[in-house]
C-alpha cells in the first residue's frame, strides 16, 4: 500500500493512537451502576447500555469520544492510503531549530523563574529565544533584552501587580 | 421602549471614565495586533486573561472585546497598504484595497473600509441590543437535551464554514472535547486520567493550550518560514476623504456587506471571515459594469467586505452573550474570561448582571467610534511599527505569553504544558489539521458532558430523547443537513475555491 497523502496518513495515525489510548484508559472509570442479579442487562449488549445510560459513570463520556475519534482517524487513515492527491502532499521539513530553542526557552522560564526571579529569567529568555530567529546579533539581544526587563516590571509588577518573584532567592 | 432604557443603562456604563479608557486600550492593542503579521487576536485575547485577574469583570470584558474588532480595523490598513493582510478576514480586502493603493488612491480606500466599518459596527449594535432580550427568552426554554444538541450544532457550524478537510476537523472537535476529559468528574468525584500528578487533577488550563498551539505554534511555523520581501506605499497616503463618486460608488456596498455580515456573524463558525468571503462574492455578483473592474481596485470591493466583517465580528457577540455558547475561538476565550470572573454565561446574564452585559455592548459602539477617529490619522505610526524586525517580536511575544501562562496559577507545571502544547501545535501545523476546532471542543467539553448526563438521567436513559424533543431534534437536523451540504461535491469545491484564496 502506498501513502498517498502523507499529512493524511499521519493525522489520521495520531487521531487512532490518541482514541485508543484514552479508550484504554477509560476503562478504568465505572461506566454506570452495576448489574443487578437475574437482570436481563446482563446478557444482552443493548440492555446494558440502556441500562448504562440511565445513570452515566465517570468513563462513559470518554469511552465514546475515544472511539469517535478513533474511528474518525481510522477513516482519514484509509482515506490516505486510496485517495489520490497531488505530490503525496508531504509534511515537509520540520524547523528543527526553532521548535527546539523555543520549546527549550519555554522550559528553561519554567524552571528558572521561581528561584532566579524575572531580573534573570527575561534577559535569559530573550537570549535563548533570539537564537531561533535567522540572524542573531548581540547586541540587538542584548537592547532587546533590557527594554523588555524593564518593560516587564513596568507591566506585570508596578501595573498589574501580578505576583512574581522579581529578584533571586539569595537576595530576596 | 425597554430597547432605549437597556441602552441607557450600558451607556451608562460604557461612559464612565475607567471602562472608557480600557475601551481605548483594548482598542490600541487591537489594531497594533491587527496590523502585525503573524499574532492575532486569540493569542493576544489568551495573553491577556490572567491579567484580568486585577480587574473587574465589565472593564475587563471591555478591554477584550475593543481587541477583537481593533483587530479587524488594523488588518485591513496592512492589507490595503502592503498587501499582508494582517488579519484572516482581511484577505478579501486585500485584493482590490492594495490595486487601488498602487493607483495612488490609498485615502479613499482606507477611508472606505473605516467608514463602512463603522457603519457596521453601529448597525451590529443596535442589532444585539434589539434581539439579545427575544433570543434570552427562547434560551430559558432549553432544558440539557436542547443545550447538548446546540452545542453540536455549534461545533458542526464551527467546522463546517472553516477551511480544510471537515473529517480532520471534526476529529479536531473531539480531541478537544477529549482532552477536557482529563478532570475530576463533577457527579462523582473521580480524578479522571490525572496519572497521579495533582495539578492535573483540575485539568489543562486552556490558555495553556490556547497560548500553546496558537501562541507559540504559529511563532515556530513562522521561523520556519524565510523572511518576505514587502513593498510599503506609506508614503502616498493623502486625500483621506473619498470623493463624491467614491461614495456614490460604496454606499450599497456599505448597506449589503453590513447586512450579510450581520446574519453570517451569528452563525455558529460564522463571524467575520465567512462574512467578508461572501460579500465579496455577492458585490462581484451584483455589480454591474463596474467603473474599475473587480480585483483592480474596485472600491466596493473594499467596502463591502470591511462592513461585512466588521458586522460579523459585532454579531458573533449574540450566541455568546445570550445563550453562553461560543461561535468562534475568540469567543470561547472570552467565555473563560467571564468564568475566571465567576460569571457564569448563559442567558441569566442578562439578568443578574445587567451592568456587565448593556455596558459591553454600549461600549462595542464607543470602540467603534474610537476606531475611525483614531486610526484614520494614525496610519503612519502603525506602519512604522511593520518595519520593527520580526527578530525583536517574536521574542517580545514569547516572554508575554510565558509571563501570562505563569501567573494566572503561579504554576511553573503550567509552563511546562504550555512547551509541550507548544511541541504538539507545531506538529498540528505540519500535520495540516487546524487547531481552533481543538480549543472550540476543550472548552465545550465539560458543559457538554453535563448537559448530556443530565439529559440522560432526565429520560432514564432513553438516547432517544435528544430526537423526541422537538426543540432539540430541530438542532440535530440542523446540524446534520450542514454536514451534508457541505459534503456535496459542487459546495465543496466552492469552499476550497473561498479558502485557496487564502493561501
Amino acid at each position: 500500500m502506498k501513502i498517498k497523502s502523507e499529512r493524511d496518513f499521519w493525522s489520521g495515525m495520531m487521531f487512532l493512537v490518541v482514541g485508543v489510548v484514552f479508550a484504554i484508559g477509560a476503562m478504568n472509570y465505572s461506566m454506570g451502576p452495576a448489574c443487578p442479579p437475574n437482570d436481563p442487562c446482563a446478557t444482552s449488549a443493548w440492555a446494558r447500555l440502556a441500562q448504562l445510560s440511565a445513570h452515566p459513570g465517570a468513563g462513559y463520556f470518554p469511552l465514546g469520544l475515544s472511539i469517535l475519534v478513533a474511528l474518525l482517524g481510522a477513516i482519514v487513515l484509509f482515506k490516505s492510503l486510496t485517495i489520490e492527491s497531488e505530490n503525496g502532499d508531504p509534511i515537509g521539513g520540520f524547523a528543527w531549530k526553532p521548535l527546539i530553542i523555543i520549546v527549550v526557552a519555554i522550559a528553561v522560564f519554567g524552571l528558572i523563574l521561581e528561584p532566579l526571579g524575572l531580573i534573570v529569567t527575561v534577559p535569559v529568555l530573550i537570549f535563548i529565544s533570539s537564537l531561533a530567529g535567522d540572524e542573531f546579533h548581540w547586541k540587538g539581544a542584548l537592547l532587546n533584552a533590557v527594554i523588555l526587563t524593564i518593560g516587564s516590571w513596568a507591566i506585570f509588577i508596578w501595573g498589574l501587580k501580578l505576583t512574581i518573584p522579581v529578584w533571586p532567592v539569595f537576595i530576596r | 421602549m425597554d430597547l432605549l432604557h437597556n441602552l441607557g443603562i450600558g451607556f451608562g456604563v460604557a461612559f464612565t471614565l475607567q471602562n472608557l479608557l480600557y475601551a481605548f486600550f483594548g482598542c490600541m492593542l487591537g489594531t497594533l495586533i491587527g496590523v502585525l503579521p503573524g499574532i492575532g487576536p486569540v493569542a493576544t485575547i489568551a495573553m491577556l486573561l490572567p491579567s484580568t485577574y486585577a480587574l473587574d469583570a465589565t472593564p475587563a470584558l471591555i478591554m477584550l472585546a475593543g481587541i477583537y474588532y481593533g483587530a479587524q480595523y488594523g488588518g485591513s490598513t496592512t492589507a490595503i497598504l502592503i498587501n499582508v493582510p494582517g488579519e484572516s478576514s482581511s484577505v478579501v480586502t486585500a485584493i482590490d484595497g492594495y490595486q487601488m493603493a498602487r493607483q495612488g488612491r490609498a485615502g479613499a480606500a482606507l477611508a472606505a473600509a473605516g467608514l463602512g466599518s463603522f457603519f457596521a459596527g453601529c448597525v451590529g449594535t443596535i442589532i444585539i441590543a434589539a434581539f439579545a432580550p427575544p433570543l434570552t427568552e427562547l434560551a430559558f426554554k432549553f432544558g440539557p437535551a436542547e443545550y447538548f444538541s446546540l452545542m453540536v450544532l455549534g461545533l458542526i457550524g464551527a467546522v463546517v464554514l472553516a477551511s480544510g478537510s471537515l473529517l480532520k476537523a471534526i476529529a479536531m472537535i473531539i480531541l478537544g472535547l477529549l482532552l477536557a476529559q482529563i478532570n475530576t468528574d463533577v457527579i462523582s468525584g473521580t480524578a479522571r486520567y490525572s496519572f497521579d500528578i495533582p495539578q492535573l487533577t483540575d485539568g489543562i488550563g486552556f490558555v495553556v493550550i490556547a497560548m500553546g498551539v496558537f501562541g507559540f505554534g504559529e511563532i515556530i511555523s513562522n521561523l520556519g518560514r524565510p523572511a518576505e520581501h514587502r513593498e510599503v506605499f506609506t508614503k502616498d497616503v493623502k486625500g483621506l476623504w473619498p470623493n463624491k463618486r467614491d461614495f456614490m460608488e460604496a454606499w450599497p456596498s456599505v448597506l449589503r456587506g453590513t447586512a450579510l455580515g450581520s446574519i453570517l456573524g451569528v452563525l455558529p463558525g460564522g463571524g467575520a471571515l465567512l462574512a467578508s468571503f461572501a460579500s465579496y462574492t455577492v458585490e462581484k455578483k451584483l455589480t454591474r459594469n463596474p467603473r474599475v473592474p473587480f480585483g483592480k481596485g474596485a472600491i466596493q470591493g473594499v467596502a463591502g467586505p470591511e462592513s461585512a466583517n466588521n458586522a460579523g465580528a459585532q454579531t458573533s457577540f449574540i450566541p455568546m452573550l445570550t445563550l453562553g455558547i461560543p461561535p468562534n475561538a475568540v469567543m470561547a476565550l472570552m467565555v473563560g474570561a467571564m468564568t475566571i470572573k465567576g460569571i457564569q454565561p448563559g442567558p441569566q446574564v442578562m439578568t443578574s448582571n445587567p451592568q456587565l452585559f448593556w455596558g459591553l455592548i454600549a461600549s462595542m459602539w464607543v470602540g467603534n467610534a474610537m476606531l475611525v477617529i483614531l486610526n484614520l490619522p494614525l496610519i503612519g505610526m502603525w506602519i512604522k511599527l511593520l518595519t520593527v524586525p520580526y527578530r525583536f517580536l517574536f521574542p517580545a511575544i514569547t516572554l508575554f505569553c510565558c509571563i501570562g501562562v505563569y501567573s494566572l496559577n503561579n504554576s511553573t507545571f503550567d509552563v511546562y504544558l504550555t512547551a509541550l502544547f507548544a511541541l504538539i501545535g507545531y506538529v498540528f501545523f505540519k500535520l495540516s489539521v487546524e487547531p481552533a476546532p481543538l480549543l472550540l471542543g476543550f472548552i465545550l467539553g465539560p458543559m457538554m458532558e453535563e448537559n448530556l448526563r443530565r439529559a440522560l438521567l432526565l429520560s432514564r436513559g432513553d438516547w432517544t430523547t435528544f430526537v423526541t424533543r422537538p426543540l432539540s431534534s430541530g438542532l440535530l437536523v440542523a446540524a446534520a443537513l450542514l454536514i451534508v451540504i457541505v459534503s456535496l461535491p459542487a459546495i465543496s469545491r466552492k469552499r476550497e475555491v473561498a479558502f485557496a484564496a487564502e493561501d
